[in-house]
């Protein structure tokens, strides 16, 4: 048996890179695209950034399965929440719910989670929540398996106060990093921008993201060669 | 020399502990174990007007085929189908369970069921049971929203694709989407890259074989193709038939089918108490 497929019915992580940013008026948050088992890709274009309500996002690693149970309670919970207030929820009541479940079951669960969004009362927001169910309320949280390589990196480059572009920027940029260096992050990188206009999505496929140290430019496929139907024949 | 008995925590790596028992075992004619596997080859992909779902059709019981042409393509609504990898029992059990209990909510409601309701029964029921419920399923559909293909694996999660490949045959499957699936298929070009996809798992993947099923829904309609290629027909039969060895007498002969015939009588009486 292939070593490298693993146990394809093996449990689903995604390796990933997960980050939230605010700048002055909302809140960045940036992920990679892949979900795997053991040393397979079983998804390289998911979506790691799922809604909550309208105006709050949260990012998702570690168990694809405990991650996306999490995600559909609290949306769940602030539907519901939603209605009981008459207004939208804030962003610091769904950080607290996700922290209530991964707190109340961190024995059973293998999850960290970003938290992030725009509410009227307090503006942009965003909040890390890991292994174990703390909850920080941070200007920039980082998270799995790729943000080892980050932590350096946001030091020197994040700085209080950014625009819009700035925050966008930096986020591409580190997501684009920790890809390049970590072998469980893969795929396009998506981002999601929350402010008091709503919320914009971008997606940056493989081709576009910027090359580091060493990196290629990105091939065409040999797939075009072949269609083109005359491929040149092997010499040895 | 003192001779010290520590367990050591495992630091990773290799241990080649067993190494010499094993290299005497063999000298004294044991034969090593094989591998296990969980066959199968299952696809989806969505085309222009619905979605196309594929299967291989074997069954095994460790390294033997336990039956040659099941149906790995299951019924979920009307307008839904999934088709499941992993332990037989477990697949065919939550999928009939979802189908039953979508027939109740389609009751219930009065309405055709959508994909999405089946994928969060069966999410949740995975999940709740953790794993060890073993089935990885492609689930695919077209309801009033309009066509959607899911893969739900055995833990819970699931993620939604224009194409995807499950099972032991997956990597060989994914391999020919990969580099031939586009947009906007129709549904001719869509069912032959299915069958191109399930073959290459039924030639490439040991636990994967014999015929290949398809099930192709579009708005309004399915059509279930039962063994639309068998590409591993029984080349020999021998015309003999089955013969006794010269030695054996034939004292006598009796035949009973294994069926008894049911009569059934159409507008009986009511029965009474």
């Amino acid at each position: 048996m292939d070593p490298t497929a693993g146990d394809l019915n093996g449990e689903h992580s995604m390796g990933t890179t997960i980050i939230g940013v605010s700048y002055n008026g909302g809140v960045v948050l940036g992920a990679d695209s892949r979900t795997s088992t053991g040393m397979y890709v079983a998804n390289r274009a998911s979506d790691k950034i799922t809604q909550l309500t309208d105006n709050v996002y949260v990012c998702r690693s570690g168990s694809a399965a405990d991650s996306q149970v999490i995600s559909d309670y609290v949306r769940y919970f602030l539907h519901q929440h939603t209605i009981q207030l008459g207004q939208p929820a804030t962003v610091k009541v769904a950080a607290n719910l996700v922290r209530l479940l991964a707190y109340n079951n961190k024995n059973m669960l293998q999850t960290g989670l970003i938290v992030g969004g725009w509410d009227k009362y307090e503006g942009g927001k965003i909040y890390g929540i890991p292994l174990g169910g703390t909850v920080l309320e941070q200007p920039f949280a980082i998270g799995g398996s790729g943000s080892s390589y980050l932590y350096g990196f946001f030091d020197q480059a994040w700085k209080a106060d950014m625009t819009q572009e700035e925050a966008e920027k930096l986020v591409v940029k580190a997501v684009s990093l920790a890809i390049a260096r970590d072998g469980a992050s893969g795929g396009v990188i998506r981002t999601v921008t929350i402010n008091s206009d709503g919320v914009t999505r971008k997606f940056y496929p493989g081709d576009e993201h910027p090359l580091w140290h060493e990196e290629l430019e990105a091939q065409n496929s040999l797939l075009d060669i072949l269609a083109t139907g005359t491929p040149e024949p092997m010499v040895s | 020399m003192t001779k010290e008995a520590i367990d050591m925590p495992q630091k990773g790596g290799f241990s080649f502990d067993l190494c010499k028992r094993n290299d005497m075992l063999l000298q004294n004619g044991l034969k090593m174990p094989s591998f296990l596997k969980t066959g199968t080859t299952i696809v989806g992909l969505i085309f222009q007007d619905g979605v196309i779902l594929g299967a291989d059709t074997r069954a095994t019981e460790g390294p033997i085929v336990a039956d040659k042409n099941c149906e790995k393509i299951h019924y979920i609504a009307p307008n839904i189908y999934c088709c499941g990898a992993g332990t037989a029992a477990d697949t065919e059990a939550v999928t009939d369970m979802i189908s039953s209990q979508l027939t109740l909510h389609r009751y219930h409601t009065g309405r055709e069921s959508r994909v999405v309701t089946a994928l969060s029964l069966l999410k949740s029921h995975l999940f709740n049971y953790q794993g060890h419920v073993s089935a990885a399923l492609v689930l695919g559909g077209v309801d009033v929203t309009g066509p959607h293909l899911h893969t739900i694996y055995p833990h819970g999660s699931t993620d939604t694709l224009p194409y995807a490949t499950m099972g032991s045959g997956s990597l060989a499957a994914m391999a020919i989407f990969e580099s031939k699936y586009r947009e906007g298929l129709s549904r001719e070009e869509g069912v032959a890259l299915v069958a191109e996809a399930i073959r290459s798992g039924i030639f490439n993947d040991l636990g994967s074989g014999s015929n290949v099923d398809i099930c192709v829904i579009t708005k309004g309609q399915k059509e279930y193709l039962r063994n639309h290629m068998t590409p591993n027909p029984r080349t020999y039969v021998s015309e003999k038939g089955y013969s006794f060895s010269k030695k054996t007498e034939l004292l006598s002969t009796k035949i009973t089918p294994l069926r008894e015939t049911v009569v059934v009588i159409e507008g009986g009486d009511a029965m009474e108490e």
